[in-house]
């Protein structure tokens, strides 16, 4: 395979599994968790780092997912015993964890091989000629094993959670009164976002997890009503901007993580003005037609 | 002199200016967060913080330098921009508001980072440091930063104390400040617009990423310590000066320690003592309170029970044992235990034989009032709201340790000062109303 492939298909892979968790993040309103979780993951990865002395995968997912869950903790324990409003305790949580970070990386800088750029807007461009070596065979690019392992983790997750996922995120209560542990579902749905955060990490960068936790998934919200067709919509939207994104960066030669998240948030505009159900346009059509022929 | 007393001379001109920018700064971001985060909008300095990006991209690229003035120009509108997006997003299509956040965010930033990329790439000499945004580098701050950070936080503080009673109304109420003829739409855009001015000044110092928790977290801090929104300000504006205060001295201190992310540290451990300590609301204090409830109404529980065994003997001596008192209320042994010797202590109750308890004359007055005001409550609930008798007692159980002298004359006021509950039981007489209890 040619790099510019290998890179669509970190990207495809990082935004298939992304699209797949931050479906039900849009739908429960947490759209904002993700951006959380991705920021104060990164006190995890240099601890990880730190303890290691390498960028092994497995330690940094468990650093990560561990402050993943942490913020989740967090920011539900600030909301219930501290009686501090929802925003303002994602805000609080977030924010501390990733100064913390920033500041473990500026203290080791000697000794971590990351920084914070890096962290911020990744290094998908290079990841080709990060090869994963077993034994002496040449499996190909690490990122793509790391990324192509958690879509499949999180396909199962959502395959298997589908019903559950489905009832706590529309109607917590109807959920509850089926027997459906609904915190358990919420440290769960939080678990692999962390884990799915990390992955994309390394290879997509920090922003654009958040872009494609949120952006193509509230694209499919415009687009249909059924959660199995904006689940599929939000995926294929996710490629299509890392597609797209690759070919605008190379165009202007700029960051291509940076331009996939463009290229998706062109997507959403388009949607939100031309969505034949929910867009902009057709809806001040439908108000027109209503004034103009009152039934 | 050891620089951590060193610091404290403010000989160094530089010291200085970057002590100066950083508490102008904290200031300017309490102040403005207090606003945000009353009007449920605490992230929107995070969103609009990570929006200021592609601003500055864009002005460097049309100006190619990067004078303060002309960069915070950028970042300004670019901050609006991403504000009206988040604001258009959210009225026009059925996406909410906190989806509209993350998205502008990250997709604002992405084309910052884009923009960014394509100026390093193009090689133009003068970028350099134009990624320090990012993070933020107060040392690098110069004169002319500092001078403008000035002007614009005079401006803003000013602006704040000249709208203060509008920007109040439309915080609390904003259906209130229309209805009384204030353009609500006006002050909330001057709200925004503020914010925007707060996160473009911060973001040589601290970088967007962490613009954000300025705005947040001494604001989340200060409502800890009162319900008043102007000492909430002062106190926010302290906390913020004090947050840059510890990050110029740290990042003094340890050379590779970055002023910004100290920044929010510092302001986190505020926000932490807050949490923890603050009278009233905060969390020590609330747990000592829910203490003292707990106790109270156990101690109450058991002279109420012993006041109705009394009752049913018709003789207030009569005494229980510990096994009896089980019976009709379910606490462990150990607490039981625990109350009882509380109650002997402030002679409510006496042991008239070993494991035996019975009422003193105070514990009678005290069961009594208890017993009373429950069969009040009883008595109001189904005459007054017509609930079925059998549906009042629990209601009853719970507040009858709450009901205040005041409270009681008015229940007997309205129910023309009753003998008798809706169970038939006789409501025992008001203290000092003459009669003794039976």
């Amino acid at each position: 395979m040619s790099n510019p492939a290998w890179v669509v298909l970190v990207g495809s892979l990082a935004s298939a599994a992304c699209a797949l968790v931050g479906c039900f993040l849009v739908l429960r309103k947490q759209a904002m968790m993700g951006d959380a979780i991705s920021h104060s993951v990164l006190p995890g990865i240099v601890i990880a780092f730190l303890v290691t002395q390498s960028r092994a995968p497995i330690p940094m997912l468990l650093g990560a997912g561990a402050l993943g869950l942490l913020t989740a903790f967090t920011t539900n324990a600030l909301e219930r015993h501290g009686r501090l409003q929802p925003d303002a305790s994602i805000g609080v949580t977030f924010t501390w964890l990733f100064a913390v970070g920033v500041i473990l990386i500026s203290a080791f800088a000697g000794h971590v091989d990351l920084d914070a750029e890096c962290v911020l807007y990744g290094e998908i461009a290079s990841s080709p000629w990060d090869i994963w070596i077993l034994g002496d065979t040449d499996m190909g690019p690490r990122a793509v094993w790391i990324l192509g392992a958690i879509t499949i983790a999180n396909l199962v997750f959502v395959t298997l959670g589908y019903k559950q996922l489905k009832l706590t995120s529309f109607d917590p209560g109807m959920a509850a009164a089926l027997g459906i542990n609904v915190t358990l579902w919420h440290y769960l749905l939080m678990g692999f976002v962390s884990l799915t955060t990390v992955g994309a990490f390394e290879s997509v960068g920090a922003i654009l997890v958040v872009a494609m936790l949120i952006v193509p998934p509230n694209t499919a919200y415009l687009l249909t009503d059924r959660l199995s067709r904006m689940l599929a919509l939000s995926v294929m939207l996710g490629i299509a901007s890392a597609l797209g994104g690759y070919w605008l960066a190379a165009l202007i030669d700029g960051s291509i993580a940076g331009a996939m998240a463009v290229v998706s948030g062109m997507l959403f505009a388009l949607a939100a003005l031309f969505s034949p159900t929910h867009g902009i346009i057709a809806g001040y059509i439908a108000r027109r037609h209503a004034i103009a022929s009152p039934e | 002199m050891p620089p951590w007393i060193d610091f404290f001379t403010f000989r160094d001109t530089n010291v200085r200016l970057i002590l100066a920018g950083c508490i102008l700064l904290g200031i300017t971001a309490g102040v403005i967060g207090c606003f945000a985060l009353l009007r449920k909008r605490a992230l929107l300095g995070d969103a609009l913080a990570h929006s200021a990006l592609p601003g500055v991209c864009v002005a460097f690229i049309l100006t190619g330098t990067k004078n303060p003035v002309i960069i915070l120009a950028g970042a300004t509108i670019a901050c609006w921009i991403g504000a009206i997006a988040i604001d258009l997003i959210a009225r026009y299509t059925r996406v909410k508001e906190e989806s509209a956040l993350g998205m502008v965010l990250s997709v604002f930033f992405g084309a910052g980072i884009l923009l960014l990329t394509y100026i390093q790439h193009s090689g133009n000499a003068a970028q350099a440091g134009l990624d320090k945004f990012l993070f933020g580098q107060a040392s690098a701050m110069l004169d002319r930063d500092v001078w403008t950070l000035a002007i614009a936080a005079v401006l803003m503080l000013a602006a704040v104390v000249l709208a203060y009673k509008e920007f109040k109304v439309v915080s609390f109420d904003p259906s209130f400040a229309s209805s009384i003829g204030l353009r609500t739409r006006v002050i909330e855009f001057a709200l925004a617009t503020l914010t925007v001015l707060a996160v473009a000044i911060g973001l040589q110092a601290v970088g967007v990423v962490l613009m954000a928790a300025m705005l947040v977290t001494p604001a989340a801090s200060a409502r800890y310590w009162t319900d008043n929104l102007a000492r909430m300000i002062v106190l926010s504006g302290i906390f913020g000066a004090v947050s840059g205060a510890i990050g110029t001295y740290v990042s003094y201190l340890g050379p590779r320690m970055p002023t910004g992310p100290w920044m929010v540290v510092a302001a986190t451990v505020v926000f932490a003592v807050s949490l923890l300590f603050a009278p009233r609301r905060g969390l020590v204090a609330r747990l000592l309170l829910l203490w003292r409830i707990r106790r109270k109404t156990a101690d109450e529980n058991i002279l109420r029970t012993l006041y109705l065994e009394g009752e049913r003997h018709q003789d207030m001596d009569t005494a229980c044992s510990m096994a009896n008192l089980l019976q009709f209320r379910s606490m462990n042994a150990a607490r039981l235990d625990h109350t009882l010797t509380r109650l002997a202590k402030q002679g409510y109750v006496r042991e008239p034989s070993d494991g035996m308890f019975a009422l003193t004359p105070k514990g009678v007055a005290r069961g009594a009032r208890l017993t009373r005001l429950h069969r009040l409550w009883e008595l109001y609930l189904t005459r007054k709201l017509e609930l079925a008798p059998d549906h009042v007692h629990d209601d009853a159980e719970e507040i009858e340790h709450i009901i205040t002298p005041e409270l009681e004359a008015r229940l007997v006021a309205s129910l023309n000062d009753p003998a008798e509950d809706p169970h038939a039981r006789h409501i025992p007489p008001a203290l000092g109303a003459g009669s003794a209890a039976p």
